[in-house]
């Protein structure tokens, strides 16, 4: 308030206005000490599962500390239905990454490139996918394949997993056309390339980041559903539903390790991207 | 030359069509055939008989309407508080992250790399009422010995707060960081106050964020129901856990497919009107970068 009067007055007596207030960010404790606790309560049940997985616990319930062993690693395979369960997950999220990708990747494309009749509804539909309740997504799918007896199991829940993938794919890889100019593929074009070769050799290189980021996150969706997929898995178990059951009457250390290895596995690799990401935009840079 | 310019027309139509014809007859049918479902009448045993019993959605709110505002209510108090939680923390990456903001960006991140189902779990381990948190404060006397977090309203709604905050704090920051900072020292020029500034040219600017974040939170939080199943009680049954009940326990298909119905319709109308009023495509485009 008082500023704004100090600088009407100025302006009247046409004197020069003195130095504005610069915005500098203020370098205060508390925004990073709350960002701080939010990354710590982010972590802590990912801490909790990587210490509980060293916990000498003999009961059933893994819940207090009991000394330090080694025995749930080396034992990581006894427990066969939860070693099956997480080979299902993983059989299962690579085939439905590789159909979602392609198939959103195609869609993507095509609504970025080209003005298409009935884009309208695509997008209406894609939006409704990605907006509506998981619960209702699987339940609308279990109506169906209860009402012409399709029968639940690995490919119903491949099915289903594609079908909450395609339009996060195609939204991904549709953002990254955006970005970019047609005059390139022209160039392309003007220089001989037919539009197959023009296609494989300049667009695709183009989105690939598109593409990897879209797969990356079918894989990821993929892998860690459980609400639409426990509607549609019959008698099929995968690791989270698994997990799930076994909730109830207390988790075994092991799935503590399982986890543990997937999440090292998931953030060595993210780190290798990120890394190699840096480098070549760096290199980008330096030219 | 004519059937080249006619490929040329209509490739856009076939690399468009796998996927479209994916998501009709795995998507839009299903929802149809969800819709045909919750009007049918006969169990499990003589099957079930198309009759347009439209009295299942009149019986299902009737039963059910007390799971279905229970719902509402948690999604929304998860929401808030994961604005309340989640924009101070988009706030510090995007404008005092400086060249850390990456690894910020990834350590909030790193939780998505175990299972959503562990997560969950996990959180039952610590709020254990003789676990690693309730334990030592009753040994010390803090608490009494019969306090207890699991199977209360705040262990649900703290679990969905928890599992849903990533998705709040990333549109949030997408939409800070296009702020340019010459729009910020312009404010500076124009003697606006650092609290009109923010309040005036972040705030507004940032809303797109906190419409994508509220979009991506609320929707899954409202029809969630494994926090409900693992860390909640009796007293908290959600609607989730009514339809996964009615559908896998009661086989009363019509009246699940009723209920899912009302959950998506509600919960996509509402979302619908919201995205009309923000513009569809850049709510998505927010919500997916």
């Amino acid at each position: 308030m008082s500023t704004t009067i100090e600088a009407s007055s100025t302006a009247t007596s046409g004197a020069v206005a003195p130095p504005p207030t610069v915005h500098k960010v203020r370098r205060g404790w508390l925004l990073p000490t709350w960002g701080w606790i939010v990354i710590v309560w982010l972590a802590s049940p990912v801490i909790v599962m990587i210490v509980f997985g060293f916990n000498n616990t003999s009961g059933k319930f893994n819940i207090q500390w009991q000394g330090f062993t080694l025995t749930w690693y080396r034992n990581l395979f006894v427990i066969p239905q939860l070693t099956d369960s997480l080979i299902t997950s993983i059989e299962i999220s690579v085939i439905v990454t590789i159909i979602a990708t392609a198939l959103g990747t195609l869609m993507g494309f095509a609504l970025g490139r080209y003005r298409i009749r009935g884009a309208g509804s695509i997008n209406l539909v894609m939006f409704a996918n990605i907006a509506a309740p998981e619960v209702a997504l699987g339940a609308a799918l279990l109506s169906l394949f209860l009402t012409i007896g399709f029968p639940l199991g690995f490919w119903s829940i491949v099915i289903v997993q594609v079908m909450f993938s395609i339009a996060y794919v195609a939204v991904t890889v549709r953002a990254r056309m955006a970005g970019l100019a047609p005059s390139v593929e022209e160039a392309a074009r003007d220089l001989g390339a037919g539009p197959i070769v023009t296609f494989f050799r300049v667009t695709i290189p183009m989105i690939t980041p598109g593409i990897m980021a879209g797969a990356l996150l079918t894989f990821a969706l993929s892998i860690d559903d459980y609400i639409i997929t426990s509607f549609n898995a019959g008698s099929t178990v995968t690791f989270p539903l698994w997990v799930f059951g076994a909730a109830r009457t207390g988790v075994p250390p092991q799935v503590n390790v399982m986890g543990t290895l997937i999440f090292a596995f998931g953030v060595v690799l993210a780190a290798i991207g990120f890394v190699t990401g840096r480098r070549k935009k760096r290199q980008l840079d330096g030219e | 030359m004519v059937r080249r310019k006619l490929m040329g027309r209509l490739a856009p139509y076939l690399l468009v069509l796998p996927g479209w014809l994916w998501l009709v007859i795995f998507f839009v049918i299903p929802v149809i055939a969800m819709l045909s479902l919750s009007t049918q009448t006969g169990d499990l045993i003589d099957g079930f008989t198309q009759t347009f019993h439209w009295q299942n959605y009149l019986d299902g709110w009737n039963e059910y309407h007390v799971e279905f505002i229970r719902s509402v209510i948690y999604g929304a108090i998860a929401t808030i508080l994961c604005i309340v939680i989640g924009y101070p923390v988009a706030y510090w990456i995007a404008f005092r992250g400086g060249h850390r903001k990456s690894s910020l960006l990834f350590l909030l991140l790193l939780p998505f790399f175990v299972s959503f189902v562990i997560r969950v779990v996990s959180w039952q381990f610590m709020l254990a009422d003789n676990g690693i948190i309730l334990e030592p404060l009753k040994a010390i006397h803090l608490l009494p010995a019969d306090f207890h977090i699991l199977a209360t309203a705040t262990a649900v709604v703290g679990g969905l707060t928890y599992n849903f905050v990533p998705f709040m704090i990333l549109p949030i920051y997408v939409a800070l960081e296009r702020i340019h900072p010459e729009v910020m020292e312009a404010a500076g020029d124009l003697y606006a106050t650092r609290r009109a500034a923010f309040r005036r040219v972040v705030l507004p600017l940032s809303m797109p964020g906190v419409f994508a974040g509220v979009l991506l939170t609320f929707v899954p939080a409202a029809a969630d129901y494994v926090n409900a199943s693992i860390l909640g009680g009796t007293d908290q049954t959600m609607i989730g856990n009514v339809i996964e009940t009615e559908y896998f326990t009661n086989t009363n298909y019509p009246m699940a497919s009723a209920l899912s119905f009302i959950l998506m319709a509600a919960l996509l109308i509402g979302v619908f009107i919201y995205a009309k009023v923000l513009g569809t495509r850049e709510v998505l485009d927010m919500a997916v970068a």
